[in-house]
């Protein structure tokens, strides 16, 4: 015990680690009291609601709050730095001013009384149409990169020889497949919307934020406000998701603070369902052409791409490098990108941001080559992964996805179920249909710092400028503590969602497990080891032969050498025993590690008539190293293909060409999938000691790639036809019917 | 939300004082499933709200001696679902199933289920009920606007679940109110009443003072009045892309008067695809006189959308309307619809 | 303040000849006289009251009656939220359609955010918080064992759902509670253990 290297205990001698164990805020949560930061009600508090612009591209002329001033109720009005007169405002939603009043209904009667002029500018908004973003001059080179397994000669001009090596491989190839792809821009739909409750004492600010950086955001609101970062406390103890969303105060979490500085009230302002969703995060949308050449045995000779994509206003997108062709790595290929701007919202972070295009584009192309080949889709897949030795894909080593694969199928029922695409038994205008695609992530832990308290009287605290996103951090936290320190997870107290707590990174990434892990696991070892000297000190026998097990300290199989968890506490003295737990991102560690690999695999049944796609099953088999807390792990799972179920069949931010209009933006238009949409679905996560013996590794990116990809692959299996684009809303399956001449 | 003024009257002729009071701006509320959230958009500014749930006559259900079964307007949906009089209307209970949310059941009336406003993205977008006199639907995107009746300005679809269900089988509407059934025109203070086919209660708006319904600002629909539905097979199919209590893509209901085996007489009323229910008379005809089967079914169906004028993006909604159709008829004739 | 100030034409009752001259497909004349009759004999009063402004109301909370003041136009959701401190009622969607603010209202699951405060008087609100406390409510234990919540922002709203959709169909078979709990959205996706929840609570019998 004296020991102070960091390990895990294997995987049989676990007491709390993997365990399936409820959350420890489940009841907070389910009965209504967990506290959000919609739901802060400070006293005096002002309520402040946003006007978004209502068109998509303008100039701001004139703006007059005189009579908005007058509505009874309202306190303040705010005009944003970048509505004022002169300024151009580059996407609908984009927010002009906010009003503070004393009631909801009075902000937004306020709202609607401002006398705006606006000076129209012409406006895109159809990313998805290559042509006429070039026609309008929204399309700009985004790169690329060639890559060869011939070498040019000295002698050889290096672009004609790869243009020949790309015609001679075409041409050696036995299947050579042309394809379409492409997936729209979603949003991140936070439930809870995007906002803040703030007061001021002082000088000092107190801000309650809707975040995923609660150690990060003090100094962007102290920035945004030109103070110093130590007076401003950010919480947020509890958050109604964010998906990526949410790193930092925005400038309405700013505004707010300067209302309440203005009016020397505590401000909420949270964004509207519909603010919420035009402006406050999408996913870009992506859309692919490729020819790919394949050899008699359906392997990928040569990859040739060109994508557009979109971030929105500003620009971005999915980048052709790390992603394209996903996963896989043929060994010659050729791709490019193409930047569109349009005039909606910036895209933000989005769930393995990149990761769920990519795969959408480019492992529905792998499909289609299954399709001409008349093989089996699983077996092209498992052809073009190579060996451990060989590999042709990167991220997670081949023999992983072997054995996920090989699982997978078994759950699905695969060999039974399948049949070649589109020759399916059909029942009536029902089709059923086999699809499957496979991701890879990093997950990295990312920075944490912990303060673990013991106190004398037994009881353990842990502080952490960490937040919970849902996933169960506090949960996770105190398996850990109670792995490390012998005693039950449920009365240790986890405290985090402030910026006064030691700093933990944001949540980005599938970061959060391996970092808390890490400077938990940390803290917790060094202070059993200080705890293990006084016990052994007491007990007379060598601190080394020590464990913490069941709430006892004492030498192992000898119960007359022990002392209770408590007692051993009681050593202690008078003042708690305090111990930090560090880890910085990056540091080689066997507490955790990086990259996983995961398989997916979706049955459906298609309504040939109405293009109505319904999921019958899904697979889902998933590496992550080593699991904390599994029941949270799996409900990740679960969460992530029914967001991905979301995805592939239902939404879509719909944007209006002739207006720029997001037409969608409240929830009675933006179509998620409800409960019955689900199907059944089934989760199993590969952990042998090969992949758990690497440490802990993040879950909340990887298994949200997949779903899209193997459901249009499903799709495509059913009907003999690919819908190329995502979501495949009826009306989409209906027209590719009707082009193949299936209708 | 504008601040409005607020009452709840407890009589019908209370509720018409109310709302006849013309110095006001009024709106009826019942559940409020859709003006509230309408009232808080300030896409709907009454100077009053009239809440008629408080009205006992409006929220009883009633068989008549004659067959007929009397609603009350301020009947919520799920009273109405476990209620044995709907035995027999299968049309009208698979509509209200259809709605697919217990709170929307719950809390929503019939009366405000047929008289909810459009889901048109334009005009929920404050663009006007016409969206800017049709020129939002027509030159922007009308994936899921109408395929009928839509050569004038109104390019919505009308959001009625129940309604073509209550055409199909001959419904009608008790109007109470200023010169009832006169339409928005009528005098100052004259109070009557009539039965509205229902029909002929909705219209097809022409400029952004009218409604989708004919009933004036001093009127108020108390009943829905159902014919017995001994001797007709009825149901109602919905084409929806998903669960939930989203709007399906199309719809249709059908009422049939079998003649043993044969239908001696039909009413198919297609839902989602017009600026009002669309009463398709061609697929009615053409079932007349025919036993249903498969074949019959698709002739009907596609009889009911020959004359269909998809805009530009809505094509689609040609052969959803079609299968909506088909299935409705074979659904009510008791044979398996296909599908899911 | 609470006024009675309608001016209107008194009550005139019916004219049975607008009536008939209107009759449609359905109309019957017995069936018009009992009710042009009941018409008749109802509102002989003064008028209704009309609400304007600020007024103080009574509402009857999870069995305690709470005073609280509301516009006519003050939602349910508002009072909740900021007069009674009972924020588990959630403002997810403006219009009902997420199910994020479902309470109950005699008994029947209802979205707080399209109810008017003004209007719920001498009805029995019941919100989340009435499932939580030292002994919470079946559904809320069965959602925390089947670890059906992740963000927990939709969770409240869910949890009043599934406890009225049991409360009617407390024999729900699994395609039924698939079938019947579709008025409220979840975007972390935690529909797959919402469901293995409510199975568990029908089979444990509450």
């Amino acid at each position: 015990m004296a020991d102070n290297s960091y390990s895990w205990p294997k995987a049989e001698e676990t007491s709390a680690l993997g365990k399936r164990v409820n959350r420890i805020d489940g009841v907070e949560k389910a009965s209504g009291r967990a506290k959000y930061t919609y739901d802060i009600q400070l006293p005096k508090q002002l309520i402040a609601r946003a006007l978004g612009c209502p068109h998509a591209h303008c100039k701001i002329v004139s703006i007059d709050t005189s009579v908005a001033e007058k509505v009874p109720g309202v306190v303040h009005v705010h005009v944003f730095e970048k509505a004022k007169p002169g300024s151009e405002i580059q996407w609908q939603g984009e927010l002009i001013a906010a009003i503070a009043a004393e009631s909801d209904g009075a902000a937004v009667e306020g709202l609607s009384k401002l006398k705006i002029q606006y000076e129209m500018l012409e406006v895109f908004v159809d990313d998805a149409n290559l042509a006429a973003a070039q026609a309008a001059n929204r399309a700009t080179k985004g790169g690329g990169k060639e890559q060869t397994e011939r070498e040019p000669g000295d002698d050889d001009d290096e672009k004609e020889f790869v243009t020949a090596e790309f015609a001679r491989l075409f041409k050696e190839s036995k299947y050579v497949i042309d394809g379409f792809y492409g997936i729209d821009a979603i949003t991140h739909c936070c439930l809870e919307p995007h906002g803040a409750t703030v007061a001021w004492n002082g000088d000092k600010l107190l801000a309650y934020l809707s975040t995923q950086n609660v150690s990060g955001t003090d100094e962007q609101f102290a920035d945004g406000l030109k103070i110093a970062a130590d007076d401003v406390e950010v919480r947020c103890e509890h958050i109604g998701g964010g998906f990526g969303s949410k790193f930092a105060p925005d400038y309405w979490g700013v505004a707010a603070a300067e209302i309440s500085r203005a009016t020397g009230r505590p401000v909420k302002l949270m964004l509207d369902r519909d603010q919420e969703l035009k402006i406050a995060g999408n996913r870009p949308s992506a859309y692919l052409k490729v020819k790919l050449g394949a050899d008699a045995n359906g392997v990928i000779q040569v990859w040739d791409s060109e994508h557009w994509t979109s971030g929105g206003a500003t620009g971005g997108g999915v980048p052709h490098n790390g992603v394209i062709p996903y996963v896989f790595e043929p060994k010659n290929y050729r791709r490019s990108q193409i930047n569109i701007q349009t005039n909606l919202g910036p895209q933000r972070a989005w769930r393995a941001p990149n990761h769920p295009q990519a795969c959408a584009i480019t492992h529905t192309a792998i499909d289609d080559l299954a399709a001409r080949m008349g093989a089996d889709s699983m077996d092209i897949f498992l052809r073009n992964l190579g060996t451990d030795d060989a590999r042709r894909i990167g991220g997670a080593k081949p023999s992983v996805y072997r054995a996920e694969i090989e699982l997978a199928a078994k759950l699905m029922d695969w060999k039974a179920k399948w049949h070649p695409h589109g020759k399916g038994a059909a029942k009536g205008s029902v089709v059923d249909g086999l699809g499957l695609a496979i991701h890879t992530w990093g997950g990295g832990a990312n920075d944490s710092n912990c303060n673990l308290k013991i106190h004398p009287d037994g009881s353990v605290e842990t502080f952490c400028g960490t937040q919970d996103l849902g996933v169960g951090t506090r949960t996770a936290i105190a398996l850990v503590l109670s792995e490390t320190l012998g005693i039950p997870y449920t009365g240790i107290k986890v405290n985090l969602g402030s910026s006064k707590l030691p700093v933990s990174g944001p949540s980005g990434g599938s970061t959060t497990i391996g970092g808390v892990s890490e400077s938990h696991r940390r803290a917790a070892t060094d202070a059993l080891a200080k705890i293990g000297d006084l016990v052994a000190k007491k007990l007379g026998v060598a601190a080394d032969t020590l464990v913490a097990a069941n709430s006892r300290i004492g030498v192992k199989g000898q119960p007359d050498k022990s002392l209770s968890w408590k007692e051993a506490c009681n050593l202690i003295g008078m003042r708690p025993l305090e111990v930090t737990g560090s880890f910085k991102r990056g540091t080689p560690s066997p507490l955790s590690n990086s990259t996983v690999g995961g398989v997916q695999m979706a049955h459906v049944l298609v309504d040939k008539d109405t293009g109505v796609v319904k999921i019958n099953k899904f697979v889902a088999v998933q590496d992550m190293g080593l699991v904390v807390a599994r029941k949270q792990a799996e409900s990740q799972i679960y969460g992530a293909i029914i967001m991905g179920i979301a995805s592939a069949l239902f939404e879509q931010r719909i944007a209006d060409r002739a207006s720029g209009a997001f037409l969608n933006s409240e929830l009675r238009d933006y179509k998620l999938a409800r409960l019955g949409d689900i199907g059944d679905i089934v989760v199993e996560i590969y952990e042998p000691e090969s992949e758990r013996s690497r440490g802990v590794i993040g879950l909340g990116e990887p298994p949200v790639i997949s779903p899209g990809a193997a459901i249009s692959n499903a799709v495509a299996n059913a009907l003999g036809v690919r819908v190329p684009v995502l979501p495949l809303t009826p009306q989409r399956v209906l027209e590719a019917l009707q082009k193949a001449g299936r209708a | 939300m504008k601040n409005f003024e607020y009452a709840a009257p407890t009589t019908e002729s209370e509720a018409l004082q109310l709302l006849g009071d013309s110095s006001v701006s009024t709106e009826i509320l019942a559940g409020g499933t859709d003006l509230v959230g309408l009232m808080k958009k300030m896409i709907v500014t009454p100077d009053r709200v009239v809440n008629i749930l408080g009205i006992p006559s409006l929220r009883t259900l009633e068989r008549r001696v004659d067959g007929q079964l009397w609603i009350g307007a301020a009947v919520t949906l799920d009273t109405l679902l476990d209620s044995p009089y709907l035995a027999g209307y299968d049309a009208v209970t698979q509509a209200i199933r259809g709605i697919n949310s217990m709170q929307f059941q719950c809390q929503g009336t019939i009366g405000g289920e047929i008289c909810q406003r459009p889901q048109c993205w334009f005009f929920r977008g404050g663009r006007g009920l016409l969206g800017e006199g049709g020129q939002a639907a027509a030159n922007g995107d009308n994936r899921y606007h109408a395929i009928f009746g839509n050569d004038g300005p109104a390019k919505f679809v009308h959001s009625s679940r129940i309604a073509p269900a209550l055409i199909a089988l001959g419904a009608a509407v008790r109007v109470i109110g200023g010169a009832a059934g006169r339409g928005p025109d009528g005098a100052d203070g004259e109070v009557g009443e009539r039965l509205v086919p229902i029909a002929e209660f909705f219209q097809t708006p022409r400029h952004e003072r009218q409604r989708e319904t004919i009933l004036a600002p001093n009127q108020l629909v108390t009943h829905i009045v159902l014919p017995s539905p001994a001797g007709i097979a009825n149901a109602t199919y919905e084409v929806r892309h998903g669960e939930g209590p989203d709007y399906p893509l199309a719809a249709a209901s059908a009422a049939l008067r079998m003649d043993g085996e044969r239908v001696a007489d039909a009413r198919i009323v297609m839902g989602q695809v017009a600026p009002t229910p669309w009463n398709t008379v061609a697929a009615a005809a053409l079932l007349r006189g025919r036993s249903i089967d498969e074949t019959v079914a698709e002739a009907a169906g596609q009889a009911a959308v020959a004359d269909a004028t998809p805009l530009s993006q809505n094509a689609y909604k040609v052969q959803l309307a079609k299968v909506a159709v088909k299935r409705a008829i074979l659904a009510a004739a008791g044979h398996p619809t296909g599908g899911f | 303040m609470t006024e009675s100030t309608i001016k209107g034409p008194g009550d005139p009752g019916f004219s049975r000849r607008d009536f008939l001259r209107g009759s449609g497909a359905v109309a019957a004349a017995t069936a018009l006289q009992t009710h042009a009759a009941a018409a008749n004999q109802e509102g002989q009063a003064a008028g209704p009251a009309i609400v304007r402004g600020e007024t103080t109301i009574t509402l009857q909370v999870n069995g305690e009656s709470k005073k609280v003041t509301v516009e006519p136009r003050t939602t349910l959701l508002e009072v909740l939220r900021t007069q009674l401190d009972l924020t588990g009622a959630k403002p997810i969607s403006h219009d009902g359609s997420s199910g994020g603010s479902t309470v109950m209202i005699d008994g029947k699951p209802m979205s707080a955010s399209t109810l008017l405060a003004v209007a719920l008087v001498g009805k029995k609100i019941q919100t989340v918080e009435s499932l939580g406390g030292p002994k919470p409510d079946a559904v809320v234990k069965a959602f925390v064992e089947h670890d059906a919540l992740q963000c927990g922002f939709c969770t409240p709203g869910f949890v009043m759902a599934v406890r009225a959709f049991l409360d009617k169909h407390p024999q729900a078979t699994e395609a039924e509670i698939r079938g019947g709990l579709n008025g409220n959205i979840c975007r972390c996706g935690t529909y797959a253990n919402i469901i293995q929840a409510a199975i568990a609570v029908v089979k444990g019998g509450k």
